[in-house]
């Protein structure tokens, strides 16, 4: 019955001042509204630019580096075990570039259970014949169905089928750039020498835009058997495996596991592309800095306008006082006060921030580097709000601390004498 | 109505019992210089006592009476209400002895203009939290009728005469059913009639509803038809 009473009171000061407690409450709104938005907004984008990476990218990536033998011939002899042995100039040996054992590796990632997908991979060195003048490229082979599952291979394809590369022997997809160089079409036969000095005709059945320029100047796609044919190398051949794992985190970890398990070396996606976390961790900083200031500045209005509620409503304080309610009643009404500017413009904040999250993802957004996207990106994550509402409340509530402790303090006597 | 009444006559019935013991009651004002206001003050009141104190204005009349009332509290002495000694106790223990055991009416009717006159009369019932709201509710309307302001109950309290708004105040000090009521200056701001009906009120609350009455007024007409009359001079009581 007391609390009903103070949120009465407390709501019956609001009605007789909604003019101002409204202008707080928009106040409110409209922080959370942009809050809402340009968190929306920037994580959307965030995310967009990561996956440019990440959705390419495998969580690890097992194959053989190039590298100095650690085991060189003068430590193993036992004439010189004593000595510090210094070698000028020493080369990596002439390791072979696949991993031995394949089909027991990829067996035994396929039962493990942290693994969510394994997809394996040739790249060759190979140059695109035009005319006479020969191109730099790099042909990827590829299992087309894993590939479109681990890495979204089919989104990337802008032209072509690219389930044609495994249906048609000898076949090519082109990376955009290359295409464009060698105005090549869809169906047109093209020639490429490989690293062995080997001729081939290639049919061209898709292109392929990764959004990079650069990369798609020289990459292109083909399946496993047709690079291992090209490479000259048996049906066994594969040089990289590469694994997605679940949770993408423990990657560091896992890598370091596998390379000892079968090996190989092992690279993981946080030391392969440190950077880009950086970036995202950067922006979305920037723009809670943003939003929590908006709040910040909104919680001063509130601050203001109980302020002036207060003085206005000085005798309210004292007869209530004289009557019998004490500091702490005064406290809760106030209180209460600027929580409800709170709740009602934070609400209000919220849905007025999704629908603007909506229209900023309704805005056409169209770029050649990025082909999957036709409008602006918004992450709609619940977080956004959940933060966005608990930090509404908690700035309020601080915004109302004040205003409402002076309230309890004032003194009905002073106020009383002074009429 | 009748249950009521037959409560008080029975809450009351010991006559002559010492409701509020004031002891050497001191008090000085230090801004700029040293003014004692209030000198050694000692009287008391008893159980249906119908006292007004008088005096010229600055006399300290009516710091002695926020004094009394517990809400000034920077005063020398002892306090006791009901036998309970006030002096030093927190703030929150004195707001609830205000609440449940003085009823207050002021010169000025404050009253709160946010509510109906109804639900400013119930307001200090709801802090005391004994009764339900809809029992104050009929209590509070039995006041306005014994106060022949029934019709006014839903009225907005912004919306009433001065007259109406003083008997408003006086309800509402009796929800609570109070000890004591303190009155300051209860007339001083209403024209003759009004001030005859609210005299009238107060001797009834005292005949009939056996209440105990503490008002400070500066109204001689008004003080002359109380039981006794405290006046003061100087921070004294002089008689």
């Amino acid at each position: 019955m007391r609390v009903k009473y103070i949120t009465e009171i407390a709501f019956a000061l609001i009605i007789a001042r909604w003019k101002q407690t409204g202008v707080a409450a928009v106040g409110v709104t409209f922080s959370i509204t942009l809050f809402i938005a340009l968190l929306g907004f920037m994580e959307g984008l965030n995310t967009l630019l990561d996956s440019l990476i990440l959705n390419r990218t495998p969580h690890i990536r097992l194959y053989n580096d190039l590298k100095i033998s650690d085991n060189q011939p003068i430590s193993m002899s036992s004439k010189y075990k004593d000595n510090y042995n210094f070698i000028n100039s020493v080369k990596p040996y002439n390791t072979r570039k696949e991993i031995y054992n394949v089909a027991k590796i990829i067996n035994q990632l396929e039962n493990d259970k942290r693994v969510f997908g394994i997809a394996p991979k040739i790249p060759t060195q190979v140059f695109y014949n035009v005319g006479n003048i020969e191109l730099n490229g790099v042909i990827n082979g590829i299992d087309v169905e894993k590939e479109a599952k681990l890495f979204f291979f089919n989104d990337y394809v802008i032209e072509g089928d690219y389930k044609d590369l495994k249906k048609i022997a000898n076949s090519i997809i082109l990376g955009k750039g290359a295409a464009d160089k060698m105005l090549a079409k869809v169906g047109d036969i093209i020639n490429i020498t490989t690293s062995n000095g080997e001729q081939f005709s290639l049919k061209v059945v898709g292109f392929f835009q990764s959004g990079m320029a650069e990369l798609d100047k020289v990459q292109s796609y083909a399946s496993l058997a047709t690079t291992q044919k090209l490479l000259g190398k048996p049906e066994n051949y594969i040089s990289d495996i590469q694994i997605k794992i679940y949770e993408i985190e423990k990657a560091p970890m896992i890598a370091i596991e596998y390379s000892k398990l079968f090996g190989v070396d092992a690279e993981d996606i946080q030391t392969a592309n440190s950077q880009f976390e950086t970036g995202s961790s950067v922006r979305s900083l920037i723009s809670y800095a943003v939003g929590l200031t908006l709040l910040i500045v909104s919680g001063f209005g509130i601050s203001n306008i109980l302020n002036m509620l207060i003085y206005e409503k000085m005798d309210t304080i004292a007869i209530l006082k004289a009557t019998g309610f004490d500091s702490s009643d005064i406290k809760k009404i106030f209180t209460t006060i600027s929580l409800t500017i709170g709740i009602c413009g934070g609400l209000a904040g919220l849905l007025f921030g999704f629908l603007l999250s909506l229209l900023i993802d309704s805005i056409p957004f169209v770029t050649a580097s990025l082909p999957t996207v036709e409008t602006y990106p918004i992450d709609y994550g619940i977080r956004y709000y959940i933060t966005a509402i608990t930090f509404a409340l908690f700035t309020t509530y601080f915004a109302g601390w004040f205003p409402a402790r002076k309230a309890s303090k004032l003194d009905p006597v002073i106020i009383i004498r002074v009429r | 109505m009748n249950n009521n009444k037959d409560n008080q006559v029975s809450q009351n019935s010991e006559d002559n019992r010492v409701v509020l013991d004031a002891k050497l009651i001191n008090k000085s004002f230090y801004d700029p210089v040293q003014i004692d206001v209030l000198k050694d003050i000692s009287f008391q009141l008893k159980s249906m006592d119908f006292i007004s104190i008088i005096g010229r204005s600055g006399c300290g009349k009516s710091t002695l009476l926020y004094i009394l009332s517990t809400m000034d509290t920077s005063y020398k002495g002892e306090l006791y209400i009901d036998n309970i000694l006030l002096t030093g106790k927190t703030d929150k223990e004195l707001a609830a002895v205000r609440n449940e055991k003085i009823g207050f009416v002021f010169q000025f009717h404050y009253l709160l203009n946010e509510f109906s006159v109804l639900k400013n009369v119930i307001l200090p019932g709801t802090k005391l939290n004994k009764k339900s709201v809809e029992e104050l509710e009929s209590i509070g309307m039995n006041y306005l009728k014994d106060l022949g302001i029934e019709h006014l109950a839903h009225k907005m309290a912004y919306q009433i005469s001065g007259g109406g708004k003083q008997r408003v105040a006086i309800a509402r000090s009796m929800i609570n059913d109070p000890l004591i009521i303190m009155c300051d200056e209860p007339t001083g701001n209403l024209d003759k009639t009004n001030a005859e009906i609210v005299f009238k009120i107060f001797k009834e609350l005292a005949s009939e509803y056996k209440k105990t009455l503490l008002i400070v007024t500066h109204d001689m007409d008004f003080a002359e038809r109380t039981n006794r009359i405290i006046t003061m001079e100087d921070g004294r009581i002089v008689s």
